[in-house]
């Protein structure tokens, strides 16, 4: 076996090729520390989940819990609220999309169905936040305006919201989100 | 050395950009073709070192800055809460406190290479001068920066610290009790004077990095000084481009450093400070021994050893005042101590020694031999300057000198 040697390329190269990737990977290295101590530590990540007890709330009530910093509006619905957005065509939708935070949040769709969880219709579960430029919609306190729809009004900007949270006109572009949460009990759930 | 600048812009931008703002042509001028003497040994490597150090504390103290609170219910505990649950918190955190420790420690070196090899004596004194206001400003920063951590020795060194102007009051009743108030915003340390402690000491480093552009700009008219302490004469021969004769050699030695930095940072982090301040600050209990950080020991020392309040204060403001004269207060008509006589290398490593002595000293209590021995000290360092100095250069021939530096290194 033969090996031609390029008169170019001298042992001093591969010292300095060697010398520059050390340096450079040992400051690649040395940059993760410094922006990993941005990002959330352990001591935010473990409020990540919270437990809420829904049996003080009573059909035509609305709480506001804190989740993540957000607020995370809980209504317990009428009968009347319930039939008004499930006889809503999804046609009629602006966004047909049930927007469930997680891997369907841009896919399932946006029915009454999709909007709650099965045997527990009369819950509704939101992010309080408006999906037009973050805002925190009117509707949760009795004599706050509910908007044409019966559900949530934003002052901000109009976005008026029906009694699934869903978007139905205004600039808002998206149906409230709807956070991952699970009824541990009938009458609790937890959030995250 | 001041140099025609031989940047060539070779791009169009880079011509655009020469004749509107010279920045390239600078750096250029200064980090690439500066000519710098060729017989530079390791103890020049402490400039590129400290600016090593000051870059990281800045960027550690700015992380450290997102994640604490100065106030007196909470500092303590962000810190804590930092270090123990914050992504790299502990990495950050002891980076900025044992780079405190490593800055200290180069500076120290940079500072005894200036003392030995003359590098202050004309025409750099201006450059020397600068250097003692950026130690100046290390040590206000140093200082502050431990107050914020809000241990119990924190709040005893800063409640020590501030009543150096008490003594004032010696001179004129009530002056020194009023400056004092002044400084804390309270008649004690509170948490009024955490909160200008931590302003201040965000502050500090930038006027720092000024302090240093200037030092480094004060350094490029005369040029390095050279371990013959003969001045260029002949750059051709006696110089070498600062890249990559001088980035490469910094380089090697920066490394050399960072190793040992990691050694103390990873495996004795907490070495350098004390378990006092693990304590949180108690306004109501004094630490028994209280006592700074390794690196004000020996200003420490000379506060104890004066049997006045006003007199220890005095004597170790002087110690640092003395160094902006000393430029003047040397006679010698030779620079580097390598061509000094005997008794200069004897003077020279007895004040190393004496300084030492009184960094040991500056961590016993004040009673019994250790405050003598202090006087003693305290003494020599002080007759080094004031008396050695302008007396040993009288006597110094200019013949042990070599011609030039290509002479001494043939």
């Amino acid at each position: 076996m033969s090996t031609t040697l390029d008169e170019n390329v001298n042992r001093r190269d591969v010292i300095h090729i060697a010398a520059a990737a050390v340096v450079g990977v040992g400051a690649a290295a040395f940059l993760w520390p410094l922006i990993d101590q941005m990002n959330p530590d352990a001591s935010t990540l473990s409020f990540a989940s919270i437990e809420v007890d829904l049996s003080p709330i009573q059909p035509g009530q609305a709480i506001t819990v804190m989740w993540r910093g957000k607020p995370v509006f809980i209504r317990n619905r009428t009968p009347e609220e319930i039939k008004a957005s499930q006889d809503t065509k999804l046609e009629d939708l602006p966004d047909p999309i049930a927007r469930v935070l997680g891997p369907d949040w841009g896919s399932a769709p946006g029915s009454d169905e999709g909007r709650t969880k099965k045997g527990h219709e009369n819950w509704l579960v939101v992010i309080g936040v408006c999906t037009h430029l973050g805002c925190i919609p009117k509707g949760q306190k009795a004599g706050e305006p509910k908007g044409e729809f019966g559900g949530w009004f934003c002052t901000c900007h109009g976005s008026q919201y029906d009694t699934a949270a869903r978007i139905r006109k205004g600039p808002a572009p998206r149906n409230l989100d709807i956070p991952p949460y699970n009824f541990m009990t009938d009458t609790k759930i937890k959030i995250g | 050395m001041s140099h025609h600048s031989t940047y060539q812009p070779s791009t169009g931008f880079t011509r655009w950009l020469d004749s509107r703002l010279p920045i390239l042509r600078f750096v250029d001028d200064t980090l690439t073709t500066f000519p710098t003497p060729k017989n530079l040994n390791y103890w020049w490597v402490f400039g590129g070192i400290l600016a090593v150090c000051l870059a990281l504390q800045i960027v550690t103290g700015i992380i450290m800055a997102m994640h604490y609170a100065p106030n007196t219910l909470v500092a303590f505990d962000t810190i804590e809460k930092f270090v123990r649950d914050g992504n790299f918190g502990w990495l950050m955190r002891y980076m900025h406190a044992v780079g405190a420790t490593m800055f200290f420690f180069a500076v120290y070196i940079h500072m005894g290479r200036g003392l030995y090899y003359g590098s202050y004596m004309a025409p750099r004194e201006i450059l020397w001068i600068i250097g003692v206001l950026i130690f100046l400003a290390m040590m206000a920063t140093a200082f502050m920066g431990y107050s914020l951590v809000w241990g119990n020795m924190s709040l005893w060194a800063v409640t020590v610290i501030t009543n150096f102007f008490q003594s004032l009051d010696t001179i004129y009743q009530g002056l020194g009790t009023t400056l004092v108030e002044w400084i804390r915003g309270d008649f004690s340390v509170s948490n009024v004077s955490l909160n200008r402690l931590y302003s201040l000491h965000y502050l500090v480093p930038f006027i720092i990095v000024g302090l240093v552009v200037l030092h480094v700009w004060a350094l490029h008219v005369p040029g390095n000084n050279n371990p013959s302490g003969v001045e260029v004469q002949n750059p051709e021969t006696e110089t070498l481009p600062f890249h990559p004769y001088y980035t490469v050699k910094d380089g090697y030695a920066i490394a050399a450093f960072l190793i040992l930095f990691a050694f103390i940072l990873f495996w004795l982090p907490n070495y350098f400070s004390h378990p006092d301040n693990y304590v949180t600050a108690d306004p109501l209990s004094t630490p028994a021994h209280i006592t700074p950080e390794w690196y004000f020991l020996a200003f420490y020392a000379l506060l104890k050893a004066v049997p006045s309040q006003l007199g220890g204060v005095v004597a170790m403001f002087a110690s640092i005042i003395v160094l902006f004269f000393v430029p003047w207060l040397d006679t010698s008509p030779v620079k580097s101590g390598k061509h000094r006589s005997f008794i200069f290398k004897l003077a020279f490593w007895m004040l190393i020694f004496s300084f030492l002595a009184l960094s040991y000293l500056g961590a016993k209590s004040p009673e019994g031999w250790y405050v003598w021995l202090s006087r003693v000290f305290m003494g020599y360092y002080f007759a080094y300057f004031l008396l050695l100095l302008p007396l040993m250069g009288l006597f110094q021939k200019t013949s042990q000198q070599p011609a030039s530096i290509e002479k001494s290194v043939s």
